[in-house]
């Protein structure tokens, strides 16, 4: 089984480790319209959390959030895509070419949905 | 024909197809994921090189079996994946998918929808890196990625040891165990766990094998915070003999043992009462699995019985419902199967004084802490509603007035600390607090789903 | 066995026995408020919030704006403003019949001195440019406003209680009689008490009382089916109405949407149920989805009704009882009670203590159920099933 080298990245921005490696390409997304990269067969959380440290800011406060159950039940992996949708991301499959934010969208490009 | 639906595609959601499909009943199973297996033994998602043999160990077997046995019955029944149940009202499911809203209405009713992780907040657990310890191992198994490079795993339960080895094993850097149950308490309970040898010993065997690989292992632990800026950087813990050690860590995976998503069943009628082993309130049911009429429960979504138990209760429950439907009259085997789901129901029972929930802890979580991470409601904010003239001392109410629970989730994970802190801060008993009523939709469903309601 | 001697006992601890017993205590008078609940648990917490003059039944204006000039002072009444928001309200109509129909409410409202904005299709985009296309032409008022009822009631009965209210909850009352000028009021624990006036405000549960003086009203239990989103940016400032029913729905700075819809469904008072039906929540998101397009990928996160009673002419009872003096009647509110409920708490306070209100209050008069009424359109348009009228 394929592992990951012991050197430590403490700088990486992900959260996320990957354990084992995957078959199939790279897809390119956004995370508030930056490039990021993200292995095809990826649930759109393990997309975002292999690049990023959060998914979304709390409307209630802004503090950071980044999901927690992982299995679809406690709700706080909502993200805003850049087409208006809001999906949870724990059970949603990552995309080549989805663009992720962090906070809402302005109304006039949800209202574009 | 009858019409037979069962909800949810684990362990017993597959089994009690399989029974219903072995007597050509066609049965229609809608599953919210969109693969089996439950969060226990689903597939790895596409392309993952991951060895679920070795990942899996003992367990691998029964995963396997689990998959073929679906894969056999696959044309013989109707599946649904990406099926939401979100309403029952009468005979008719309300579901929702990608393409909208219909209904599938039943004679017979097998509800089949697993657990979650049980949590007691603490300082800090809101920060991005603290997961459910469930979750840390679904993250592992589906999408072949660790919560973080260094995890604490946290809490008390049978999974932290399991999940904390499986990390290693694929190279993660387990920081330490802290299991917030004394060692004490689980030589006590070990009488009751003999009763299972295989278990016990595979739980004894996780415990060691961490040891050898020189792991702190701590016992009797209280969890006292968690602290980073924006993401996890430690956390603090304060050992058995009373001394505070921090652990640097990048994730923490936290969890105390399983509740029941017992949602739809309070929906479609069953009566829910309070079972003081586990302080939760769980469905009704009959040694079968009935809880009503036309409608049957499995698994952990009844009460906290394990993989093994969720299959036989499976079959269980299947076999009630062809017998309640006049299709087969075998009660040697039902008795049997019986048996088996009460011996490995009861271990579960003893297993819950070996890795307690940590009920007394609530008293002591300092007010500016999170209990809801929906609608970001602070231990403090329910404390002060409560204090005031003609303050709430019943869940439902202090919900109505704080907001605690009202969120997406619905108290999914705030219920069972909520209905704690209800109960200490009145100083009443935890069954006096009440538990949060269920109202549809049992997840968040998009006002676009109700485009199709003509179908 | 504990005595209570009082001036009055309230019946019911919703919004209406609430207020009613702050402002006799601030008359002086000694209150006990009895809740076989808790305070505000039933219809006056679980209702929409709505604060709305557009639209009310003629009758009712004088009330209502005195009503309307206690919500706006709220917070100088009870200390805490219970998330009051003058929000505004927009009533707004498909075609050109609800046209002329908000046209007329508005003509009324108007004749009150409620400032009223007639905006046709062009200004509600500039305007309210999140509004559908479906929406041809809308009424605007400014002073309609909003607040949350799960707090309201309970922080009245705290501030009456501070008054000298004495708040018994989790007490139902079993009997009341009445010998010479004394009321006598049994309950379900070990309290009695004795009163000159009993004020029966206990909702959907106080046809019994009535009926034990031999007054009757053709009450009927219903609820509307209500849901609420996940919060969303908050963009939809105005409550927003449609003359149809199809949606009543507000979103408040939090950012969650409520709604509230028709048709209400009959509600169970003795179980004390009242269902949601799921096909009438999937009606009303895709009504509300036409309304306000922007929140199609808006997610529902929870639906609940209340129990409320209503009467087939949709005008509440209020007033004082025609066969008892003394005994006072306020209930059957038909689903719009929170919005004037200050006002009546107010105006029985005015009956008890000086013997009359300047409000007029003669539409409300339990007697009119002697004589046939005439059954509301509303009556009969919203409802599942509409209970025949005697």
């Amino acid at each position: 089984m394929p592992r990951m080298g012991a050197a430590s990245m403490d700088e990486r921005p992900g959260l996320f480790v990957r354990a084992v490696d995957r078959d199939g390409g790279s897809i390119e997304f956004t995370i508030d319209g930056s490039p990021m990269t993200a292995r095809a067969g990826d649930s759109l959380l393990a997309a975002i959390l292999t690049n990023a440290s959060l998914l979304r800011r709390l409307e209630f406060g802004g503090e950071p959030r980044a999901g927690f159950c992982l299995m679809g039940a406690c709700q706080d992996c909502w993200v805003w895509l850049d087409d208006g949708r809001h999906v949870r991301a724990c059970t949603t499959a990552a995309v080549a070419g989805l663009g992720v934010r962090t906070t809402p969208p302005a109304l006039a490009e949800i209202r574009n949905v | 024909m009858s019409n037979v639906v069962v909800v949810g595609g684990g362990p017993a959601g597959i089994r009690a197809a399989c029974m219903l499909a072995a007597h050509r009943l066609r049965p229609v199973l809608l599953d919210e994921a969109r693969n089996v297996g439950g969060q226990g033994y689903r597939a790895p998602s596409p392309g993952l090189r991951l060895d679920m043999d070795a990942l899996m160990g003992g367990e691998a077997a029964k995963y396997h079996a689990l998959q073929a046995a679906f894969a056999s019955i696959r044309d013989q029944i109707e599946y649904r994946p990406g099926t939401l149940v979100w309403a029952i009202e009468g005979k008719t499911l309300h579901v929702a998918t990608d393409e909208g809203s219909s209904t599938v209405s039943f004679d017979a009713l097998i509800l089949a929808t697993g657990a979650m992780d049980r949590i007691m907040p603490l300082p800090g657990w809101t920060l991005p890196g603290v997961f459910a310890l469930g979750g840390a191992q679904v993250s592992l198994k589906d999408q072949g990625c660790f919560i973080g490079r260094r995890v604490a795993f946290c809490g008390s339960s049978p999974l932290l040891n399991l999940a904390a080895l499986q990390y290693r094993k694929l190279g993660a850097d387990v920081v330490a165990v802290c299991d917030t149950t004394p060692l004490g308490a689980k030589v006590r309970a070990a009488p009751q766990l003999a009763a299972a040898p295989r278990t016990m010993m595979r739980g004894i065997s996780y415990l060691t094998s961490l040891m050898r690989a020189g792991t702190p292992m701590l016992h009797g632990v209280t969890l006292l915070r968690i602290e980073g800026k924006s993401r996890v950087e430690a956390i603090i813990v304060r050992d058995c003999r009373g001394r505070e050690r921090r652990f640097a860590c990048d994730a923490v995976a936290l969890g105390y043992g399983l509740k029941p998503e017992a949602q739809l069943a309070e929906l479609a009628g069953a009566e829910m009462r309070f079972d003081a082993t586990s302080r939760l309130w769980l469905p009704k049911i009959d040694a079968d699995g009935r809880a009503g009429r036309s409608l049957y429960l499995a698994g952990d979504s009844v009460v906290i019985g394990g993989a093994d138990a969720a299959e036989a209760s499976g079959e269980l429950a299947a076999r009630a419902v062809l017998s309640d439907l006049g299709i087969v009259h075998a009660r040697s085997v039902a008795r049997g199967l019986r048996r088996r789901v009460f011996r490995l129901r009861r271990f579960q029972r003893a297993l819950a004084r070996a890795f307690v929930w940590p009920a007394n802890r609530v008293k002591d979580l300092s007010d500016d802490v999170a209990l809801c991470r929906c609608e970001n409601v602070s231990v403090g904010e329910i404390r002060r509603a409560m204090d005031q003239a003609l303050g709430p001392i019943e869940v439902n109410r202090v919900k109505a007035i704080t907001r605690c629970g009202m969120g997406r989730c619905q108290g999914r994970v705030c219920g069972p600390a909520l209905q704690e802190l209800v109960a200490s801060h009145a100083g009443i008993p935890i069954e006096a607090a009440g538990r949060l009523r269920v109202q549809a939709p049992v997840k968040p469903i998009p006002l676009s789903v109700a485009r199709t309601l003509a179908e | 066995m504990t005595r209570l001697i009082a001036d009055v006992a309230v019946l019911g601890g919703g919004l209406i026995g609430s207020w009613t017993a702050y402002f006799l205590a601030r008359r002086g008078k000694r209150v006990v408020l009895i809740e076989k609940g808790v305070v505000g648990a039933q219809s006056s917490g679980t209702n929409f919030g709505n604060l709305r003059l557009q639209g009310r039944f003629p009758g009712q204006y004088p009330l209502s704006l005195r009503a309307q000039d206690l919500w706006e002072r709220l917070e100088d009444l009870i200390g805490d403003s219970c998330e009051f928001d003058a929000t505004g309200h927009l009533y707004c109509a498909f075609d050109e019949a609800e046209r002329d129909k908000i046209d007329h409410y508005a003509e009324v409202s108007e004749s009150y001195g409620i400032r009223i904005e007639h905006l046709d299709r062009a200004q509600l985009k500039r305007r309210f440019p999140w509004l559908g296309r479906k929406v041809i032409a809308a009424t605007y008022s400014a002073r309609d406003a909003t607040a949350n009822p799960r707090l309201v009631t309970p922080a009245v009965a705290r501030v009456a209680k501070s008054l000298g209210v004495t708040v018994v909850e989790h007490c139902a009352v079993r009997e009341v009689r009445k010998s010479g000028d004394t009321f006598h009021v049994d309950t379900d624990t070990d309290l009695q008490v004795e009163c000159g006036h009993v004020v029966n405000a206990a909702g959907a549960w106080a046809l019994e009382f009535a009926e034990r003086f031999g007054e009757t009203a053709p009450l009927f239990p219903a609820g509307p089916p209500q849901f609420v989103t996940e919060p969303f940016p908050y963009f939809i400032t105005p409550s927003v109405q449609t003359v149809d029913g199809s949606v009543i729905a507000r979103q408040i700075p939090r950012g969650n949407v409520i709604l509230a819809g028709y048709p209400r469904t009959a509600a169970d008072p003795i179980l004390n149920r009242a269902p949601v039906p799921p096909v009438k929540t999937l009606a009303a998101m895709e009504c509300l989805a036409e309304v306000v397009p922007a929140l199609r990928s808006c997610h529902v996160i929870r639906v609940w009704s209340g129990i409320e009673g209503y009467l087939p002419d949709m005008l509440p009872v209020i007033g004082q009882s025609e066969t008892t003096p003394g005994l006072i009647h306020a209930f059957g509110f038909c689903g719009h009670g929170f919005q004037i409920g200050p006002g009546v708490g107010l105006c029985l306070s005015e009956i008890i203590v000086d013997g009359h209100t300047e409000t007029p209050l003669s539409p409300f008069a339990i007697g009119r159920f002697q004589q046939e009424i005439e059954v509301s359109d509303k009556f009969k348009r919203e409802f599942d099933a509409v209970r025949k009228t005697p």
